[in-house]
């Protein structure tokens, strides 16, 4: 089944010129694993940046920086060609980046109860715009507690949810903002589960109220 | 300038296509004479790029310097028919600036077994690649000032959407719709790809 809702030109050239923060990227860092289309506008993108680089005038002396590079070049060793990766595990549901940041795939995982059967794992970043956190939504039932300000990026990693007549399947990616009122709802037969990345909710810099966001869980 | 040879490439191409040449040379044979051309051509223009963000032209110097270093490094891991060498320098001059301010970007990984390959029969020729950056370049040429210049503040500047909004005095919708339809534009010339 390939990926039918993909990620904004918005949010894609940020992704690509290096702009966007830690949370968000990791939301469209794990879309790309699971969606070649969007590899392919990314490397459009990137294909762009690059002939914008071929255009930009050649200002100053190079002669220097030329002569200081050729002294250093002899020093300078050429990166090993990785050894074969490790063994790939034989699967897993949770792509990279995402695999690594919450620690492990699925099975390995430990939700946390945010009532009426729905969990949610919070994954740390150095992002201070964010919250990320991957939630495990129960077949049949919508998403909990959604109310949000700013924008969101809900990626499907498992199951499927309804937001009014669009299917969100495994890859898709749903862009949302404060002025959109949506109930995404898990589809019957299957938990389903998402990253979900969000505007912090709370805009006080004081770390004190930050340290204590994911123990009130605000 | 630019004249179209009877392969239908420009000049450009055709020294996009030496390009990567020399950095197939570098990578296999470490030749430092093979470098000198893309030092020269790519050097300054990295030290151009880095300055947007710096505006110390020592670390600007520094970071231009660095990133040489990578692209010497990394020669032999460039493949000519993934994509042009201006377009994987610059992801290698992003990714210093990235570092250079501590910050993180995620990125995917082609050898995990949840990364999804492309099945679609794609660029499998170098000399497709190069039509294509012809087709970019073209397509890039025929853009309206406003959309291009949007899109080298958010590649140059590294400015967020809001930021270039407030930079030119226009509505935040309007930016991002210079984005799309400059992005819609690129991939109608590239047809077939998107």
């Amino acid at each position: 089944m390939s990926v039918k809702h993909h990620i904004s030109d918005a949010f894609l050239v940020d992704y690509a010129s290096g702009s966007l923060s830690e949370g968000w990227s990791l939301a469209v860092a794990s879309h790309l694993a699971l969606c070649p289309e969007c590899r392919q506008r990314l490397a459009v993108m990137e294909g762009a940046a690059g002939a914008l680089l071929e255009k930009v005038p050649a200002d100053a002396d190079v002669e220097d920086a030329w002569a200081l590079f050729k002294t250093r070049a002899i020093n300078l060793e050429a990166e090993e060609i990785r050894p074969a990766p490790p063994a790939p595990e034989p699967s897993a549901v949770l792509p990279e980046p995402l695999r690594s940041y919450v620690g492990g795939d699925l099975a390995d995982l430990k939700w946390r109860a945010l009532g009426r059967g729905a969990y949610q794992i919070l994954i740390e970043t150095q992002d201070p715009e964010t919250q990320v956190r991957l939630l495990r939504i129960p077949a049949g039932k919508p998403v909990p507690e959604h109310t949000h300000d700013g924008r969101e990026l809900t990626l499907v990693l498992a199951g499927s949810f309804r937001d009014g007549e669009e299917l969100f399947g495994r890859g898709d990616i749903e862009e949302a903002d404060g002025d959109l009122l949506h109930t995404p709802t898990a589809t019957e037969g299957e938990d389903c589960i998402c990253l979900a990345v969000t505007e912090a909710p709370l805009k006080f810099s004081s770390w004190i109220v930050r340290l204590l966001q994911p123990i009130l869980k605000i | 300038m630019n004249k179209k040879n009877s392969d239908g490439l420009t000049a450009d191409d055709l020294s996009q296509g030496e390009m990567a040449r020399l950095l197939a040379i570098v990578g296999r044979e470490r030749r430092v004479d093979a470098f000198e051309a893309i030092f020269r051509f790519y050097a300054p223009r990295i030290r151009s790029f880095m300055a947007v963000k710096t505006k110390d032209r020592q670390t600007a110097e520094e970071l231009m310097q660095e990133t040489m270093a990578a692209v010497w490094n990394k020669a032999v891991q460039f493949d000519p028919l993934k994509g042009n060498v201006s377009a994987w320098i610059y992801t290698i001059a992003r990714n210093i600036r990235i570092d250079a301010y501590r910050r993180r970007r995620p990125e995917i990984d082609v050898n995990d077994p949840a990364f999804v390959a492309d099945d679609m029969p794609g660029a499998d020729e170098e000399f497709q690649q190069l039509q294509e950056a012809q087709l970019l370049r073209g397509a890039m040429a025929a853009l309206p000032a406003d959309q291009l210049d949007v899109l080298r503040r958010a590649f140059f500047d590294e400015a967020s959407h809001s930021e270039i909004a407030k930079d030119l005095g226009v509505p935040l919708g309007t930016v991002k719709s210079r984005i799309r339809l400059a992005f819609e534009k690129l991939r109608l010339a590239l047809d077939g790809r998107l």
